[in-house]
């Protein structure tokens, strides 16, 4: 597929539309927010400011310990996204590797890198996580480390599956025939084919990451030095904003948690669409 | 099905037990640290428990031997002992099972129910409002961490309309109450979180029925159904839904199996006493024997539901074999 009629297709699908204008916002808030609002989350504010509700001078009001709530949210932009990104890298060079290897060897390797993959997909995934980021420490790096290589089985699987198809074309014989090496057909030929998919796979795999973020940080797993909205939401859990009523508090981080993920369930619904013709129709 | 798909299916369940039990093992031992640095992290571990601890794990001894130690005691039941409750791990599981079934429980009941019936009007009538309301229904609560569609209901019903109790699962007024009031105190508690699970549950079931139906219904013994002059209920009723139930039986049967692990949201901003609270509790407190015991159980459940959806699938759909 041409690039231009891909970006043509992609732009004209009305979901892929909306959720491309929802994570461009949410990218421009993270590039853009901390440089204009600065949030220190030792910055607790004085005793008046304690659970105030929106005012001009606090946008989104103020939180247990008197600290802005809509600077808190700029700030977890940035971490939401940064963990979101860097947990799906991980888990597509895991994934795509184990998937491209698994298919394109076949037999023995086949074998055992499948029933590893089955082991990832059955081990409960959030007690996983939470075991581990309990043993890790809590840090932005180790809750990346911890999501990314908890969630690369379904890609695996559906790498391997299209390595299966792409390898069984004439060319691959023939590059093969004339002294390809295997290193030269993956990297030719098989991977620059199963590319859209594992793009389209990132896309979805990218929300179930910030969820994995948001749940872990609400959890109390969650690096509190850079506060993420996830973080966030456990401070308002925990301090009783609920029985304060401070909806300003709790409300909005879960919020935004909500337009990101579903921003990019919608642009992974349109690449689906459109990497496979045959929903298109549909 | 034949014999020889059932048996490769248990083969790889208890090959698939046994990965996750050696995971399980290293995750615990290898990691950073031994358990008892681990342990001695915990501000409420004495000198004594630290000994004990050291004797129970057998840390002086090599690898294998603990491995295999452990392997013995794990098919003996024997988890250990909690740190927190110093008793018996399985006890204390024990304890909390039925909390958490009747919450889950609950919550798949109603949606399997509502989730199929939505599922097959969304499909029977595409494009209509119904199911563009059903589609962005699963789409939002999908997007939605559920532990903050719990705290929004809490705020909705508990603060806004002062209707429903928000955490724990009896009144504490009502301790020693038996019979009707007991039930009634029990069932108010459960509203919330049940609704909770099950709003998150609608939306995932209704995408699987739709999906299902939709390619079901394009297939040509449908039309060849239509063609005989069957009406359209009878052709989806007797015809088309027998087929679309196929991947819903094995769906659910998987969800079924995540239940501590799709509880431990909901349960925790409920304080609802059930397995994934108890998890959230073992984690705070550093319980690392309870942890590994719940992390245990919670992977049979879930390998177990497999086994079975996979059972039920060669059983109900022929077209598997091998």
């Amino acid at each position: 597929m041409k690039k231009n009629s891909f970006i043509k297709l992609f732009i004209k699908n009305k979901m892929g539309r909306i959720g491309m204008i929802i994570f461009m916002i949410f990218v421009m808030v993270a590039l853009v927010g901390p440089v204009i609002v600065q949030y220190d989350p030792q910055d607790f504010g004085e005793k008046e400011d304690v659970l105030q509700p929106p005012s001009l001078t606090h946008f989104l009001g103020t939180d247990d310990l008197g600290r802005d709530v809509f600077k808190a949210i700029v700030a977890g932009s940035r971490v939401s996204l940064i963990v979101g990104i860097m947990a799906t890298l991980i888990s597509m060079v895991i994934g795509t590797s184990l998937g491209i290897t698994s298919g394109y060897f076949g037999g023995r390797i086949d074998d055992f890198l499948m029933r590893l993959t089955d082991i990832f997909l059955v081990l409960p995934w959030l007690p996983l996580m939470l075991v581990l980021a309990a043993l890790l420490g809590a840090s932005i790096w180790n809750i990346i480390l911890v999501i990314g290589v908890t969630g690369w089985a379904g890609t695996a699987r559906i790498v391997r599956a299209q390595t299966l198809t792409e390898k069984e074309r004439q060319y691959i014989e023939r590059a093969k025939s004339i002294g390809a090496s295997h290193f030269h057909i993956i990297k030719h030929h098989i991977f620059p084919n199963v590319f859209p998919l594992i793009f389209a796979n990132t896309i979805l795999v990218t929300a179930v990451s910030i969820l994995s973020e948001t749940t872990l940080s609400f959890l109390g797993m969650g690096d509190v030095s850079k506060p993420s909205w996830g973080t966030t939401l456990h401070f308002a859990f925990e301090s009783g904003a609920l029985s304060n009523k401070a909806y300003w508090y709790f409300v909005p981080p879960g919020l935004c948690v909500l337009l990101l993920v579903l921003s990019f369930t919608l642009m992974g619904f349109a690449l689906d669409e459109i990497v496979n013709p045959k929903l298109r129709e549909r | 099905m034949s014999r020889k798909y059932l048996l490769r299916k248990v083969f790889y369940a208890i090959l698939t037990l046994f990965g996750v039990l050696v995971i399980n093992f290293f995750l615990f031992r290898i990691m950073p640290g031994d358990p008892i640095s681990m342990l001695v992290r915990n501000p409420n571990a004495n000198l004594e428990t630290v000994a004990r601890m050291k004797a129970q794990f057998g840390l002086d001894e090599p690898v294998y031997i603990q491995f295999f130690t452990y392997m013995s005691n794990l098919f003996q039941g024997d988890f250990g002992t909690s740190f927190h409750y110093n008793r018996p791990v399985l006890s204390v599981i024990g304890e909390r099972v039925f909390a958490t079934v009747l919450l889950v429980g609950t919550a798949e009941f109603f949606a399997i129910i509502i989730g199929v019936f939505l599922g097959i009007i969304a499909a029977h009538r595409r494009g209509s409002k119904v199911d563009v309301m059903s589609l962005s229904f699963s789409l939002v609560t999908y997007a939605m961490p559920s532990f903050w569609l719990g705290i929004l209901l809490i705020a909705f019903f508990s603060g806004f309309l002062s209707i429903l109790p928000t955490s724990g699962m009896t009144s504490p007024a009502l301790f020693f109450a038996t019979g009707f009031e007991r039930f009634f105190d029990i069932s108010k508690h459960l509203i919330l979180p049940a609704l909770t699970l099950a709003l998150v549950l609608i939306g995932e079931y209704m995408l699987v029925m739709r999906s299902s139906l939709i390619e079901v219904l394009t297939e040509d013994y449908i039309t060849t159904a239509r063609a005989k002059g069957f009406d359209e209920k009878t052709v989806l009723r007797k015809h088309a839904l027998p087929n679309a139930m196929i991947p819903m039986v094995t769906i659910v049967a998987m969800s079924i199996g995540f239940v501590i692990t799709g509880a431990l949201q909901v349960e925790t901003v409920f304080s609802w006493p059930g397995l994934g609270r108890l998890m959230y509790d073992a984690l705070q407190d550093r319980d690392y024997p309870l942890l590994q015991g719940i992390f245990y159980i919670s992977s049979i459940c879930i390998i177990g539901a497999n086994l079975i959806s996979d059972i039920l699938y060669g059983y109900l759909d022929p077209r598997v074999k091998e």
